[in-house]
Order: structure tokens, then C-alpha cells, then sequence
């Protein structure tokens, strides 16, 4: 069974601490806490050397410790600390630094409240208790035979059909009905390839409909969207060596992960707010009354600083908008602060949360918006981000990628 | 004989204190205790579910952190009932804690603002300044109604007779 090392503060006192065993259990994985005694704890606090007032926190600190100097042995690490608690931010970021820096455990952070639930922590526990499992399997660099990638996101869906290392056929259709938009996704994907169903050796699902599609189609794999998204962004931009930062802006939640030899080793999941996400900018393209597909480029000729925005929120933050077109400003600069809006918001909830590593991947349906990407790496510093062909499916991708091998329907 | 509220609030020792000068201590463990006998939740390790965070909002708002609430609201209510309080700053873990510096300070201030006798004294870190921290805290004791039990023959936590102290 995986072990995971919960590091934390105030879970027990949240009511929380069964929620995360509960989805721990889920995916075959159990929580442990590191063992440690009372002297232990003044050591390895002394030794870390951040003064943090709270024991609970000095308690975490040691069992960081304890298990970067080998004295407790689990698989991952999973650190949470209560939502808005700033000295517990301030530890929580701390001790997943010291974690990756000094060991190769896979480790995952998390802030919670008292509404935490397990079914919110299950794609995080997931993604660890794969990143353990499934080593071998996210190492795949290739693509063999035919297979099919479906991703049921919360906006799209999308299907991939790939045949030898290459992507032969994509279909993408809004998400209504989980097996039916799979089936119109799948099918478009099948159009004019010459291929059906019954010829695909292997299907992998991924996305919020993974375990329906994966239960009716017969999936040989099913998989969170955090590591089959950061296989497939490593594999479409070629940095399967190396280490690389995956970013999804997606139509409800926002993924980060970073990425060793195709491998995720942290990542950060957000969708507390509807602001900083890809549905910001649906809704704001429709105020616009211009296609979603044109927002990226008026984006790019506007200036974000010449519209008022004052809000992150998509109710006030699209009333800025509609305020700013009334009193004559240009689409362009509306469209420019939808979307650095989006960027700083992401940067400031999620993105500081990882150490990004260079280069940037940017994936997801939201990566075909330039301006978006073009303020990503303005937030960022100008770095340089990449938008791979078939960003848009990256899902489906990842999904067809690490299902290759795995099938055995001839 | 008065409630006494202590903090930190699970110092066994406070409560031992306490019970041997007469008086009732409002410790943590007797609450914990009453949740986890409760058959009817399953949120181990302490049985606190999501209502009690929320139940902590009668002492700090939505904007507190919910360990801090779900902290709140079992501290609380021993702080309500309170009638005296003895607070010790400063103690190390085995001395007992709650893990959470600011469920410290709020309890400790809501404890300086209610109109109680308050004893507030600093952990000590030698033999002498324990003896001086006992007695201080005996004599607290005795000067609250009903208190100065009979403790002849007894001994205190350091196991010396209570007699035998300077400070009596």
C-alpha cells in the first residue's frame, strides 16, 4: 500500500482529517504521520530555522524533517495547513521547499476549511498514489499502435485518436451528457481516418467523466488529469527530458505541475474561484459579442492598464468591464484585462505556490487564447511560454499516450 | 468552589491542581472525551466534524482560520463557564498545548477581558522558579471562594509535601 506522510496543521481540529484518510484510502494509499518525540521536535525546529509561534507548525516542521533525514520512509507527502492562516502558508510553502529540495518524494500542498471534502482531495491523492504506482508508466515517451484519448472536461470534451507516435484525428464538443459527448468527441476524432471504434487496441479516459466513460467504453486505463496533462504537454513540446512547468487554465479548475523526465513532482490544483478561470473569458468574449476565438488577438493589440478593473470576481470584474466599454474605452483593452486579470489572479493563488520551472508549457482549450498567454508570461516575467500543437486536447493526448501498451483488444 | 478555566487548556497538571484545592478545572480533555464517546459521529481522531468550526464563529469570524474555529469551539464554552483562571505562558509541548498560536492568543485574551480573578504567571525553567509557580498558583487557589482545601500530608507535583513550602 502507498504511504503517504501527512504534514499538516489544524486538520484535526477542522474536522477534516477523515476526509483526507477517506480519499487517501480511495486510490489504495493510507496517511501515516512520521513518528517523532518531544526532544526531536526542538531539534529539528532549532535546525530548520523558521521561529513559528504555533507547535503545531514546529510539530510540522520536525516531521518534515524527519522524513528528509530518512528517519520516517513514506512514499509522498501530502502538506496542508488552514485556508488563510498566514503563518501556516508561510510553513506549508517552507517545508515543501526543504521536502523537494533535499528528496525525490512526490509532494502535494493543500489549504483547507472545515467544507474540505474527500471527493475535493481524491484527484490530488490520485496523482500521488500514481506518481508512486505508476512510475513505469508515465515514463513512456512513445506511442505504439492505435489508441484513443478521451478527456471529459468540466466545459469540453475532447477525443484523440493517435496511430505511431503521431495524432491522426482530434473532436472536441461542449460537455452535456458525459457518454454521449464522449461518443460525438470519439466520433469526429474517427472521421476520415479510415478507422471505428473496433479497431482501436487500447482507450484511456481522463477528465471529471473519467470513470463513466471508462466504465462504459472498457478503458484499459483511467487516470486524473494531472499526470495524463503533464504527459501529454512534456510529450506534444518535446521536453520529455528535463524539467518543465505545465499550465492549464481550465473552464472550472486550474492545474500547475511541475515536471521532472516527464514525470509530475508537485503540482497545485485551484477552482475556488470562477474568476480565474477560462469561464472568465468565455463570458467576457460574450459581452464583447466577438467569437472566444478572436478574444486572444484583440487581446494582444489592447492595454490591460487602460481599462478599470477592480475586481478578480466574474460577476463585479465583467460589471469593470462593461463600465469601461460604456464610458468609450476599446474592446481591445477589455479584452487585454479580462485577460491579464485571469493571469495575475492565477500567479497569485497558484502560481507562487510551485517553484515554475522553465519552460513554461501552456495547455488546455484557454492556451489558444493569445492574449492569455501573452499575459502569462508578461506575469511571469517574460519568460517564455509554449503553446504545443493540440494544446486545446491535451487531455485526450496524454490519455492515448500512456494507454499505448496497455491495450490488448486484438 | 469555582470553575476554573486554565490555559494552556489540557495541562493535566493545572487541573490536578485545581481538583486538589477543591475546585472544578475546565479542562479540554473532559470535552474531547464527551465527542469521541458520542456514538453518533465518526470523525476520528477527536470526532470534530464541520460543525464545529462553524459552531466557533460565536468567538471569531468567518475570516479566522477553521482550525482556529474548530479550536474556538470547544475552548470557548470552557471560557464562558469560567469563574477564575489560571494561565501559564510560555509552557512547552508536555506541559500541554493546542498547537495553534493564535487560538492562544485569542483564548487568553478572552479570558483577560472577562471580569474573573486571573492568575497569570510564566513557565519557569528551573526547580526553584516551578516551586515559586506552584505556590503562586496555590495561593490563587485558596483565595478563591471555597478554596483553601485541606492539603495536609498531600503532596505537589514535585512531591513535596504542600506543608512544607515556603510560599505557605
Amino acid at each position: 500500500m502507498v504511504q503517504i506522510a501527512l504534514v499538516s496543521c489544524g486538520t484535526e481540529y477542522s474536522g477534516i482529517q477523515k476526509e483526507i484518510e477517506k480519499a487517501a484510502l480511495k486510490f489504495g494509499a493510507e496517511i501515516i504521520l512520521p513518528e517523532i518525540d518531544l526532544d526531536y521536535i526542538n531539534e529539528a525546529y532549532e535546525k530548520f530555522g523558521f521561529s513559528a509561534q504555533s507547535s503545531s507548525l514546529k510539530l510540522m516542521i520536525a516531521r518534515a524533517m524527519s522524513i528528509v533525514e530518512g528517519k520516517c520512509k513514506p512514499d509522498a507527502v501530502f502538506i496542508a495547513t488552514c485556508f488563510r492562516c498566514a503563518e501556516g502558508a508561510l510553513v506549508r510553502n517552507e517545508v515543501r521547499r526543504f521536502i523537494q529540495n533535499n528528496t525525490r518524494i512526490p509532494v502535494v500542498t493543500y489549504s483547507f476549511t472545515e467544507r474540505t471534502k474527500a471527493d475535493e482531495l481524491f484527484i490530488r491523492m490520485e496523482a500521488l498514489a500514481t506518481t508512486v504506482t505508476r512510475r513505469s508508466i508515465l515514463a513512456r515517451e512513445k506511442q505504439e499502435g492505435l489508441t484513443l484519448g478521451l478527456d471529459s472536461g468540466s466545459t469540453t470534451t475532447k477525443a484523440v485518436l493517435m496511430e505511431n507516435n503521431k495524432v491522426i484525428g482530434t473532436g472536441w464538443t461542449s460537455t452535456k451528457d458525459i457518454i454521449a459527448s464522449a461518443q460525438t468527441a470519439a466520433a469526429e476524432a474517427f472521421e476520415g481516418t479510415g478507422y471505428k471504434w473496433d479497431d482501436v487496441e487500447g482507450i484511456g479516459t481522463t477528465g471529471y467523466g473519467r470513470f463513466t466513460m471508462g466504465q462504459e467504453f472498457g478503458a484499459e486505463l483511467i487516470q486524473e488529469e494531472l499526470s495524463v496533462n503533464a504527459k501529454g504537454a512534456v510529450y506534444l513540446a518535446d521536453c520529455q527530458k528535463g524539467e518543465a512547468t505545465v499550465l492549464d487554465i481550465g473552464g472550472m479548475d486550474n492545474k500547475v505541475i511541475t515536471v521532472n523526465n516527464g514525470i509530475p513532482d508537485n503540482f497545485t490544483m485551484g477552482g475556488i474561484c470562477a474568476g480565474a478561470s477560462g469561464r472568465f473569458l468565455d463570458m467576457t468574449s460574450r459581452r464583447l459579442d466577438v467569437d472566444i476565438t478572436e478574444l486572444g488577438p484583440l487581446a494582444v493589440q489592447g492595454d490591460w492598464r487602460k481599462a478599470m478593473l477592480n475586481s478578480y470576481c466574474i460577476v463585479f470584474g465583467i460589471q469593470d468591464l462593461v463600465t469601461t466599454l460604456a464610458a468609450g474605452g476599446s474592446k481591445a483593452d477589455v479584452a487585454a484585462a479580462a485577460c491579464h486579470s485571469v493571469s495575475e489572479q492565477v500567479y497569485e493563488q497558484q502560481l507562487q505556490e510551485i517553484d515554475i520551472r522553465e519552460p513554461l508549457i501552456q495547455v488546455g482549450g484557454t492556451s489558444l487564447i493569445s492574449g492569455l498567454v501573452e499575459a502569462v508570461s508578461e506575469t511571469l516575467g517574460g519568460i517564455e511560454v509554449i503553446v504545443p500543437e493540440y494544446s486545446q486536447h491535451i487531455g485526450a493526448v496524454g490519455a492515448a499516450l500512456l494507454v499505448s501498451g496497455m491495450g490488448n483488444r486484438h | 468552589m469555582v470553575k476554573v478555566a486554565i490555559y494552556p487548556p489540557n495541562s493535566l497538571i493545572l487541573a490536578d491542581l485545581i481538583e486538589r484545592k477543591g475546585h472544578t478545572p475546565l479542562a479540554l480533555q473532559k470535552q474531547i472525551r464527551q465527542k469521541i464517546k458520542d456514538p453518533e459521529i465518526d470523525s476520528p481522531p477527536m470526532n470534530i466534524t464541520e460543525e464545529d468550526p462553524i459552531n466557533g464563529l460565536k468567538y471569531a469570524a468567518i475570516e479566522v482560520p477553521s482550525g482556529v474555529r474548530g479550536r474556538m469551539s470547544i475552548i470557548g464554552p470552557l471560557i464562558d463557564a469560567a469563574e477564575a483562571a489560571i494561565i501559564v505562558d510560555g509552557a512547552p509541548f508536555g506541559f500541554g498545548c493546542v498547537g495553534c498560536a493564535r487560538t492562544n492568543e485569542l483564548s487568553i485574551f478572552c479570558l483577560r477581558k472577562k471580569d474573573i480573578p486571573v492568575l497569570e504567571v510564566v513557565y519557569p525553567d528551573d526547580e526553584d522558579g516551578t516551586r515559586l509557580m506552584v505556590n503562586q498558583i496555590m495561593d490563587f487557589l485558596d483565595s478563591l471562594p471555597g478554596g483553601g482545601g485541606d492539603l495536609e500530608g498531600d503532596s505537589d507535583v514535585l512531591g513535596e509535601p504542600i506543608a512544607n513550602k515556603g510560599g505557605k
